[in-house]
């Protein structure tokens, strides 16, 4: 969930620490919205996971079923709520109707809010102190965010937060259908929306400052800045600009068109019409001319282009159904409603006109707080009566809405802002080492400084006369006597000083940055095409969103996952049913003959309706249903599935079916799809099987609901719903059928449902028993369960019943305990019907994926906002625990409970203290940390009496204590003793804290992978974000650093691509310090012999061309190409991930290994020339191009000797840049300007020319070959062993 | 997952009308195919590739091939270093040694300075043999020195004003040097006469420059002007008449060298020298290396192919192969001794120590 919790962060964290010690010891995390506070406070519902939205929609919903029976709303006694929560009284406040309570204090009048803000906290809870359990949790979360507040997430918030109070003083004006007078000092924007960053006049300035951001760009032009000062000309003038041109122009033209992109997508968007009310009627008026206080009409299916409160819909009740998806990720359908007091003028069509105080724009989708008057009456609006701009309207055939924040002030723009770029963990390392070049620069520089001073000093008085010196002129002339570029002995050491750092610049491998960006964009380019990272179900690639972290992915230690539609598809499918005591579904449709028949034989019942997803049909079940004989049985399933049917809050959307043509052979025509949304997959799931069983379930209004059975509409009335809450954890129904009878139906948890059914009879008991063995059955194999069941209601109790919901209903204060002392009075004494099972559905690949990452040494930890027993029953279906696992469960309801759960844990596991894990931690650090070993093993190895392996479950509630608390460190120290750790009922924000947890306690890197909305938080936290584009949306693939289609993936990418990826950079960063230290350490010796002047031998475009053309594209050939084993052999071998979190291929030992190998490469590369053409007639210009020549071939071939894969590619780039360099030299030495003019021809003549080249390569190589190969026979590395392995395979 | 999709809900139509729905799915996948990644061996990174690992057997023939190519070529390079005939002969200090300041005594213009000196050929010398002088301690290549020229006025006599680079030696009153700079101010002067038995030997001073140099470095159409005119004199003088084309001791001059230990070819002597033949070289000392401890040389020497006398590259080279065919056996000994089957898993660190830690 994204940042917006503004109030509460700050203000209330304090009272809320208070309250808690009052709180009773009541674990109802999801009890969230009897306190008044709640409603502001977005980080509750973050809490109970399922979003505010979801909320609303309960709540618009539950008002729509409702108000069939008891019409009631409007809501008219608005009081405040602040008194409203002050009376409630205690103890009963647990009741069902939660959501109604949660109305009202949405609705309450806006104008106390700011002020509530300031004393709420303290005052108003104090009073009803136990319905706080929420309220802990939403403390609990804002002492987390006050934990994260080092992020900047925390920033926007505290922006929110001023924002809000700056809403009490100052609100924002909307004169409906008047947006002159709305908007008459210009301060609102118009809807014109714009992402790109320039225009056409200001893109070179703007450009050019955002580039100069970059440190490297700095370096270049103060390098540059340096080299045009006349003392320290080193470089040509030009010849040192053409390397910070080169790299700001290709940047500026990439840059360039990708706001060109941005600019048409701007384009589109803001010509895009909508209808809006001028002069009286509607005409089209395209987006971008929208302003705040029009009133527009949307159509179905339309995007809707800013945010409106809404005024009337084409329901008479005001509801409109819209679907969030591009806002927060959610694919189901949200329900939004307009005043009463508006709808019926907009349905009169009479002149609209009113006046809207609201907020000043702000990020939170999640609130919307104003109030609206209209026609005299003054009334509150809140979010769910507001739609956004992004969302698309659905299921309904218009709404009419004034705007209230257009353009950039929508909290769809509000919230579109970048994820913050992340820096790679290699990267920080490569830093921490350019910081010893820059030492190693600095040492050099002093030197020549040192010796250039010395040096003069000791020429003092022969420096006007000495030949190659001479600083004064001697010339008859008006300079006579003046000195030339004298400045006297300590001036001219300090420019010697600046001048060396001028020739010895490529000593930082600023062009190294460069070069890595490129190599990431290869890089990603071969994931992005990687073939078995395609989702062909949902046809989503992979995509890179940052190009920055390429090869964390191979350094992964931890990765933290959602569960619901991360690892199980969130696709909800039913398997299995106990009815009447009897077992269905064990048997799947393995049979395609017998499902044929069975399909043949229901030919003549079915409907004609088409589900939009296929559910498989138990046939022994089916058989039952179509029976002609009557029976208990029969009787049993019937009710059983009309329950299904009934007893639920889904919609359904019927459409025609445009593909439907290919049935007509048969003989149904006319075939509609039903879509089922609701804001519960479980019960679509039910519903999609009471269908696929013949009950369909087609048309819902408020008041009754029509199912078709068998071909036969059977239209039930409604007389009341109980809907589903933590404490009864059940939903009942209560119908009245044609035939007036009334039944209830309920459906539920068996852990409350099996209490309160009837007990008579011997049967009823066998029933019972028989189901109750069911239901364990299914839940071991990770099933969800539900026990239906049902009874008829008498007359009587039918009107005791009706009378006292009526006015549970509609009472003020204390609904939600009286409404659920109202269901106690139906649901009891029921017949057990069955029970159903429900499959959410593991994703394909996933035990296998989440082995293999165990293999790898990954440890894998769920984070989900699933209850415990679903958490843990997912947990044992993928693969995540295991049977043999000790698990230690953690759900404290107290600081003191969770202190003494951490506490036995450890004395019973013996887990060490946490001293002595940091002492463990710390020799596991010193011998190579995190060797591949599965932790329970090297537990094992220092702590003999856990040899069990542990299993970490905590819940959400837990967390809240010892996440804040000193607990964090045994938290820690237990959780990464343990070999799995689930969290479930965690909300969004506890999840980053956990990922936080780790990443402020290790160096190890974490990655995140989840799919919602609720995954954002931690996904940003974690060093690397993974986004799985799957059912719900793209919040977290907006968020990722990585998106895919599926978690199998992860496997891949991590052990496959990260594996490579980090090799590649690890070899990459060596090579390119080696490169250009190699060259710099040349041309200092080379200064040591021109009495520290500073001299290159090179020409300055050899100097220039050396790392931007003569040697960079075989590093980023290489850094893109290079495989040291192939996916087969890095699958078969997850352990062979190790070498990346074991920083095997960059590290400090490698640096100045790699270090001495330069300073002999370069000793012999400067060595060599000298005492080949010592006491020779040879220029300085022959010298060059030797050496130029010499370091590169000597690179190359060096980069080609560690090369692992040679492709054609490879070939051209490595020989290719040795010709090309050649092919420079001789361009260059063929223009007469240049001194070194001719060189390369009299040069090429000369055998002794090749034969020290040839020299050269080889004594350089040498030592790093005899090295290499002796390494290799006595410390073979896993991956060497696997690549001959691999090799000898093959032959 | 496409197949399996369209095959459940063909079957729950009622098996009818399959044919149709699969027509539909696979349309839709059609048109899903166009997002999907094309199939390539690039993009899939498994083009066909040389993965060369270090095999004990080449590893040794790494090395035996770098030994048997290196020792020859080494051996060579000797031999040819050693038939090259080199005299040497520093006649700076000699020539000066009567004089007690010997600075003021190069300095001044009025003293004579020639010198003779006695060399014997040790060797035969066939012709041409190669008249160089050396300096030594003379950092030719001194970031001051190395640019102060300015290659355009050098090439053409219209850029004869364009003196950039060459202070302090750009220009008079009398208006701009030609050649400017301190590279041609410093031109060296010393020059010297042969003779063997009392028979001048003639010295062959053309083409002693790069063509490349004299024809489009050097233009033909410049003369020298306002040369050594200034109150420090650096060096030699030119001919005035003689365009810079011509004037070659300047063009190889200014040829600057690489090292501060450096030889500068000053002639041929076209006729075979033979042993123990006396020569007597009259030299004239006329450039002052000695207010800053310079040194002069002057040097006779034949040629071969890999150049003047430098016995550095043949030692190297035999050294270098000698010691990769010691290398060479010494892996064969240690694969003998330490074998390690190639790619055995047993090696792999989790199986070696299945408690422990690797290394």
């Amino acid at each position: 969930m994204i940042s917006g919790h503004p109030l509460h962060s700050s203000s209330e964290s304090s009272s809320v620490v208070v309250h808690r010690r009052g709180a009773s010891a009541r674990n109802l995390p999801t009890f969230h919205s009897i306190c008044p506070s709640v409603s502001f406070s977005s980080s509750t519902y973050d809490e109970t996971e399922t979003s505010c939205l979801k909320d609303q929609k309960e709540e618009g919903e539950e008002t729509t079923l409702s108000a069939g029976a008891t019409p009631r709303y409007p809501l008219e006694p608005l009081t405040s709520l602040a008194c409203s929560a002050s009376v409630l009284p205690s103890k009963q406040l647990f009741s069902s109707d939660a959501r109604s309570s949660q109305q009202f204090s949405l609705e309450c009048p806006t104008k106390n809010r700011g002020s509530r803000v300031s004393w709420g906290g303290s005052m108003e809870l104090h009073d009803n102190n136990n319905t706080c359990t929420s309220f802990d949790i939403s403390g609990g979360s804002s002492v987390l965010q006050d934990k994260l507040s080092k992020s900047r997430r925390v920033r926007n918030k505290s922006v929110d937060f001023d924002e809000n109070l700056l809403y009490a003083e100052n609100p924002r004006l909307i004169y409906i259908n008047d947006p002159r007078r709305t908007n008459d000092k210009y301060e609102f924007t118009g809807n014109e929306i714009r992402t790109s960053k320039y225009t056409l006049i200001t893109f070179l300035p703007k450009n050019l400052f955002i580039q100069f951001h970059r440190v490297a760009y700095l370096y270049f032009l103060a390098i540059a800045a340096l080299n045009q000062l006349p003392p320290l000309a080193v470089f040509g003038r030009t010849v040192s600009l053409f390397p910070l041109l080169f790299v700001l122009c290709v940047t500026a033209i990439k840059d360039g068109y990708e706001d060109w992109r941005r600019h048409r997508s701007d384009r589109n968007e803001n010509n895009r019409e909508a209808l809006v009310l001028q002069f009286g009627e509607f005409q089209l008026k395209k987006w971008k001319k929208i302003r705040a206080g029009e009133v527009v009409k949307i159509h179905a299916d339309e995007t809707i282009p800013c945010d409106m409160v809404l005024l009337g819909t084409s329901d008479p009740s005001g509801l409109a159904y819209i679907q969030t998806m591009n806002l927060d990720g959610e694919s189901n359908l949200k329900t939004r409603y307009a005043r009463q007091e508006t709808v019926s003028s907009v349905f009169e069509g009479c002149n609209i006109s009113g006046l809207i105080r609201c907020e000043q724009p702000n990020r939170n989708i999640y609130e919307f707080t104003a109030n609206m008057e209209f026609n005299g009456q003054k009334f509150p609006l809140s979010q769910s009566n507001i739609v956004l701009r992004g969302c698309q309207l659905k299921n309904t055939d218009w709404i009419i809405g004034v705007v209230v924040y257009a353009g950039q002030e929508t909290k769809a723009m509000l919230n579109s802002a970048i994820s913050p770029a992340k820096r790679s963990k290699l990267e920080s390392y490569m830093n921490r080492e350019t910081l010893w070049l820059s030492v190693f620069l600095l040492v050099m520089c002093s030197v020549v400084a040192l010796g250039m001073g010395l040096w003069l000093n000791r020429h003092k008085d022969k420096l006007d006369t000495l030949p190659y010196y001479r600083k004064r002129y001697q010339v008859n002339g008006k300079d006579n006597g003046k000195t030339y570029r004298y400045y006297g002995i300590p001036m001219e050491t300090f420019f010697s000083f600046l001048s060396s750092i001028i020739v010895f610049q490529i000593m930082i491998p600023i062009s190294l940055y460069i070069t890595m960006e490129l190599v990431r964009l290869g890089q990603s380019y071969f994931m992005i095409e990687d073939k078995h990272m395609y989702d062909s179900s949902s046809g989503s690639r992979f995509q890179c969103r940052s190009l920055n972290i390429n090869e964390d992915l191979g350094q992964i230690r931890y990765v933290f996952s959602d569960k619901t539609g991360t690892l199980t598809e969130n696709k909800m499918e039913f398997r299995k049913a106990s009815v009447c005591g009897k077992n269905f579904g064990s048997s799947n449709l393995t049979d395609d003959l017998q499902h044929e028949h069975n399909i043949r034989d229901a030919a003549d019942f079915r409907s004609r309706w088409k589900l939009k997803s296929e559910v498989s049909v138990d046939s022994s079940l089916f058989d039952l249903l179509h029976k002609d004989l009557v029976g208990d049985e029969k009787i049993a399933a019937h009710e059983f599935f009309l329950t299904l049917a009934a007893c639920n809050t889904v919609i359904p959307i019927v459409s025609q079916d445009t593909s439907s043509g290919h049935r007509s052979s048969e003989s149904w025509e006319d075939v509609d799809t039903i879509e089922y949304q609701g804001e519960s997959p479980d019960e679509q799931a039910l519903v999609s099987a009471a269908s696929a069983y013949g009950y369909t379930l087609f048309e819902r209004t408020s008041g009754h609901i029509v199912i078709d059975i068998n071909g036969n509409k059977l239209r039930l009335d409604v007389l009341g719903l109980h809907e589903f809450d933590s404490v009864r954890k059940r939903m009942s129904v209560v119908i009245r059928f044609p035939d007036n009878s009334v039944k209830v139906l309920v459906k539920g948890a068996d852990t409350t449902m099996l209490s309160i059914l009837a007990n008579d009879g011997e049967r009823d008991d066998q029933i019972k028993r028989a189901t109750q063995r069911h239901l364990i059955e299914y839940s071991s194999e990770g099933l969800r369960t539900l026990v239906v069941a049902a009874r008829d209601l008498t007359d009587a109790e039918l009107e005791q019943w009706q009378c006292r919901y009526e006015d549970a209903s509609t009472s003020l204060i204390d609904r939600a305990a009286k409404l659920r002392q109202t269901a106690a009075l139906v649901e009891c004494n029921l017949n057990l019907l069955g029970a159903t099972a429900i499959e959410d559905k593991l994703q394909d690949g996933v035990p296998e994926a989440i082995e293999a990452l165990r293999q790898a040494g990954i440890k894998v930890w769920v984070l989900t906002g699933d209850k415990q027993e679903t958490a843990i029953s997912i947990g044992l279906s993928c693969k995540l625990l295991t049977v043999d696992m000790q698990q230690i469960i953690i759900n404290g309801n107290s600081e003191e409970d969770c202190r003494n759960l951490l506490a036995d844990a450890k004395t019973k596991y013996g887990l060490q203290s946490s001293n002595r894990k940091k002492q463990n931690l710390e020799s596991r650090k010193n011998s190579e940390i995190g060797y591949l070993e599965i932790p329970d093993d090297t537990k094992s190895s220092s702590v003999p009496a856990v040899c069990v392996p542990l299993a970490l479950i905590i819940d959400g509630n837990s967390l809240v204590y010892i996440l804040e608390k000193d607990l964090e460190s045994e938290l820690f120290n237990i959780a990464t003793s343990c070999r799995v750790v689930l969290c479930c009922r965690v909300a969004p924000l506890q999840k980053a804290g956990i990922v936080d947890l780790i990443k402020s306690r290790t160096d190890d890197m974490t990655l995140a992978i989840g799919d919602g909305a609720n995954d954002v938080s931690m996904i940003q936290m974690a060093d690397v974000g993974v986004g799985i584009c799957g059912q719900e949306g793209r919040q977290a693939v907006m968020a990722s650093d990585f998106a895919m289609g599926q978690f199998q993936f992860l496997k891949r990418l991590l052990l496959v691509h990260g594996h490579w990826n980090y090799q590649r950079v690890g070899y990459l960063v060596l090579y390119n310090f080696y490169r250009n230290a190699v060259f710099v350490l040349m041309l200092f010796w080379y200064i040591l012999c021109t009495a520290f002047s500073t001299t290159s031998a090179l020409t300055d475009w050899s100097s220039v061309f050396y790392s931007v053309i003569y040697t960079s594209i075989p590093t980023i050939v290489v850094g893109i190409l290079d495989k040291d084993l192939s996916h087969r052999t890095l699958l078969q071998y997850p352990k062979l991930y190790g070498s990346g979190y074991r920083h095997e291929a960059y590290n400090m030992r490698l640096f100045w290994i790699t270090m001495i190998d330069t300073l002999w490469q370069s000793l012999i590369l400067f060595y060599v020339p000298l005492y080949v053409y010592k006491e020779s007639s040879i220029d300085i210009w022959s010298m060059g191009s030797l050496w130029t020549i010499a370091v590169v071939v000597l690179v190359n071939i060096h980069l080609a000797m560690d090369i692992q894969r040679w492709v054609f590619i490879t070939h051209v780039a490595v020989w290719g840049s040795i010709i090309i360099t050649y092919a420079c030299m001789v361009v260059l030495d063929s223009i007469p300007i240049f001194p070194n003019y001719w060189t390369i021809y009299h040069l090429a003549k000369s055998p002794t020319y090749w034969l020290t080249i040839l020299l050269i390569t080889i004594v350089a190589l040498l030592p790093r070959f005899v090295v290499k190969v002796v390494h290799q026979i006595f410390w073979p590395s896993d991956i060497q062993i696997a690549r001959e392995a691999e090799r000898l395979r093959a032959s | 997952m496409n197949t399996n999709g369209a095959a459940t809900s063909s079957a729950a139509a009622g098996g009818g009308g399959g044919s149709l729905a699969v027509t539909v799915d696979s349309s839709s996948a059609a048109k899903k195919n166009s997002k999907k990644p094309k199939y390539s061996k690039f993009t899939q990174q498994e083009l066909p590739a040389c993965k060369p690992i270090l095999t004990p057997g080449l590893v040794i023939t790494t090395f035996t091939i770098i030994g048997i190519i290196f020792i020859p070529i080494g051996l060579v390079s000797l031999s040819a270093s050693e038939h090259v005939v080199e005299i040497v002969d520093r006649y700076d200090e000699v020539c000066a040694s009567i004089h007690p300041n010997k600075v003021a005594y190069i300095q001044n213009s009025l003293t004579n300075k020639s010198c003779t000196r006695t060399l014997i050929v040790p060797k035969l010398m066939k012709s041409p043999v190669f008249i160089y002088y050396q300096l030594d301690n003379f950092y030719q290549n001194h970031r001051r020195y190395v640019k102060s020229r300015n290659d355009k006025q050098l090439r053409s006599k219209a850029a004869e004003f364009d003196t950039t680079s060459c202070e302090p030696e750009d220009k008079t009153s009398a208006g701009p040097i030609v050649p400017c700079g301190l590279i041609a101010w410093s031109l060296f002067n010393d020059t010297y006469g042969f003779s063997v038995k009392n028979k001048m030997l003639a010295v062959n001073k053309k083409n002693i420059a790069w063509d490349s140099d004299k024809e489009h470095k050097f233009g033909s159409d410049v003369y020298p002007k306002n040369f050594q005119s200034g109150g420090l004199i650096g060096g030699a003088k030119l001919n005035s008449s003689i365009p810079l084309s011509e004037q070659e001791d300047l063009i190889v001059w200014m040829r600057t060298a690489a090292l501060p230990n450096f030889r500068k070819l000053y002639g041929r002597i076209e006729e075979d020298l033979q042993a123990n033949d006396k020569i007597t070289v009259i030299i004239q000392n006329n450039y002052n290396t000695y207010s800053f401890g310079g040194k002069k040389k002057l040097v006779l020497s034949t040629t071969s192919w890999i150049g003047g006398k430098n016995d550095f590259l043949g030692i190297a080279y035999i050294t270098v192969g000698g010691l990769c065919l010691f290398l060479a056996v010494s892996f064969i000994l240690l694969y003998i001794i330490k074998p390690r089957p190639l790619g055995d898993p047993s090696y792999l660190s989790w199986n070696r120590c299945p408690s422990g830690h690797p290394n």
